[in-house]
């Protein structure tokens, strides 16, 4: 136990002797995972977004202008009666128009309307919410009598739903490639090592050392050069999103609302720095079991 | 403990290093190899800690055929041997104390215990005061007894020692042959080669003679 705690301590200060070579292979892992990482935070924040606006989708039922009370009433009950809709809303086109008046300040220019140009309408509340049940009920809704336009307000969300899965896509295309070029930046590292130690894989190997015990210290030094660079990667994305929320802030005062990016959560943080802890771990095995088999100690002396 | 039974060595290139060599080592006895350069000394050592293998005949060391041990098999074969190389194999990269350290750390053996057995060795070999040095800075006699002190750290039953006096004046030479005695009386078992014939005047010992990988009677 004391010796693996031997080999370790050995791998930090090997490591610290390079610092310099050290701190700039961290620095480019973690440029590297920030990458990913970061837009899979962002995708994150706009996936809560989307789900938050559009919880329950809505089918808004515009009527004809000349229906009467009587085809509102008709429509009414054919709708409380329709089996995939949990219940509706009616609203009248004098009301509408107020809640046009308040919520948006046009009071002016809707006063200055010789007529109310709304028609009167039903917020329909369906009981199932997937894209096609919807869509399908709204062409039914249509074609009522009286109802003029049948609109699927959540449509917008389920375009940005699919935006968003081809995001998720762009974050794994780019989190592979990365990923892969860490396992190279090791592989090269440890490559490196593997030839200035020469000496010392040779003379362990004379006497008696197991492969094992060669491999060890490199496989060490891999996963902490992963870990750190999975540090350095965690710091870029949390310093940048405080960067962003001070930006937001101030945006979002302006828009009255409140809204901030949130940071990394712990199980996805903790999930960060182990991947990348495994990649600098495989490149290092990679490298280790590559080029540690081409030290054999052949010419033990000059003379045969 | 030791012992060969027609070797033949072939280098690739065709070299041929040994020829028919046979011959058996008991426990215990201190055997001198001799020879010229080029007459196949430093093969026979590598042959026996399974650094070549040869390409007729066997190797025994041990009870174990050590001409056919697998890849896996070596690094505890080379655990029961002490090597002392020609060209020493210390490392630069850390002080005199850590160089005697590896064998111990290799074999996992207790970390306590372990310093003493360092400290212990150093001692043999009249090193301890220079632990703390870097070996660079250690004569060409010093270092040859740094790897001594290495090969016998960890307390081997054969000691192979290849040309262990080879670069030092006479002086340092008897100093290390009478290091090499002592272990004979504690009993362990010894291969030295050397081409300088003069450290074999003063001792009555075994010598195994080649000529051009030839074994002389």
């Amino acid at each position: 136990m004391r010796h693996a705690l031997a080999q370790i301590i050995g791998v930090l200060r090997r490591m610290f002797a390079s610092r310099l070579a050290g701190l700039l292979s961290i620095l480019v892992i973690g440029i590297a995972l920030s990458l990913p990482a970061g837009m899979y935070v962002l995708l994150q924040n706009a996936q809560g977004l989307v789900a938050q606006i559009s919880g329950t989708p809505q089918i808004s039922l515009f009527l004809n202008m000349d229906a009467k009370t009587d085809d509102v009433d008709k429509l009414r009950k054919q709708l409380a009666q329709h089996p995939a809709i949990d219940r509706t809303e009616f609203v009248a086109r004098d009301q509408a128009l107020e809640q046009l008046k308040q919520s948006t300040g046009l009071a002016d220019v809707i006063g200055g309307l010789n007529q109310n140009p709304l028609p009167d309408a039903f917020t329909v509340y369906p009981k199932h919410g997937e894209a096609q049940a919807l869509e399908e009920l709204r062409n039914e809704l249509a074609k009522l009598s009286k109802v003029e336009v049948a609109q699927l307000d959540s449509a917008w969300a389920y375009k940005l739903e699919a935006l968003l899965k081809f995001g998720r896509m762009v974050v794994l295309i780019l989190a592979s490639l990365l990923s892969l070029a860490l396992v190279a930046i090791t592989f090269n590292t440890i490559r490196l090592q593997i030839l200035t130690q020469r000496d010392e894989i040779e003379v362990a190997k004379l006497i008696g050392a197991t492969n094992g015990f060669i491999r060890r210290p490199f496989l060490y030094f891999g996963a902490l050069q992963g870990l750190l660079g999975g540090i350095a990667a965690w710091l870029i994305i949390s310093l940048s999103l405080l960067l962003l929320n001070w930006q937001l802030d101030a945006l979002s005062q302006l828009y009255a609302s409140q809204f901030a990016l949130h940071a990394l959560s712990p199980g996805d943080s903790l999930t960060l720095l182990l991947f990348s802890m495994y990649l600098g771990w495989l490149g290092a095995w990679l490298s280790v079991a590559r080029h540690l088999s081409q030290i054999e100690p052949r010419q033990v002396s000059r003379e045969r | 403990m030791i012992s060969f039974n027609q070797v033949h060595k072939r280098y690739p290139g065709g070299y041929q290093a040994l020829k028919n060599v046979s011959f058996n080592i008991a426990e215990g006895e201190m055997v001198f190899v001799t020879g010229h350069s080029g007459a196949g000394k430093s093969t026979l050592l590598k042959l026996i800690a399974a650094i070549e293998r040869p390409n007729l005949g066997s190797v025994i060391v041990n009870n174990q055929n050590v001409g056919v041990l697998k890849e896996r098999a070596l690094p505890y074969l080379r655990r029961n041997l002490g090597i002392i190389f020609q060209d020493h194999k210390l490392l630069f990269d850390r002080n005199v104390f850590d160089n005697v350290m590896l064998p111990l750390q290799i074999c996992g053996f207790d970390y306590r215990e372990s310093h003493k057995r360092v400290r212990a060795a150093l001692d043999k070999v009249g090193l301890l005061k220079r632990e703390k040095s870097n070996p660079i800075a250690l004569s060409g006699g010093e270092q040859q007894r740094l790897c001594i002190a290495r090969a016998i750290v960890n307390r081997p039953a054969i000691l192979l020692a290849d040309e262990p006096t080879g670069n030092l004046d006479t002086e340092y030479a008897h100093e290390i042959m009478a290091i090499f005695k002592s272990f004979h009386q504690v009993g362990v078992t010894l291969l030295i080669s050397t081409h300088d014939e003069s450290v074999l005047q003063d001792t009555r010992v075994r010598v195994l003679a080649l000529r051009q990988g030839e074994l002389q009677a």
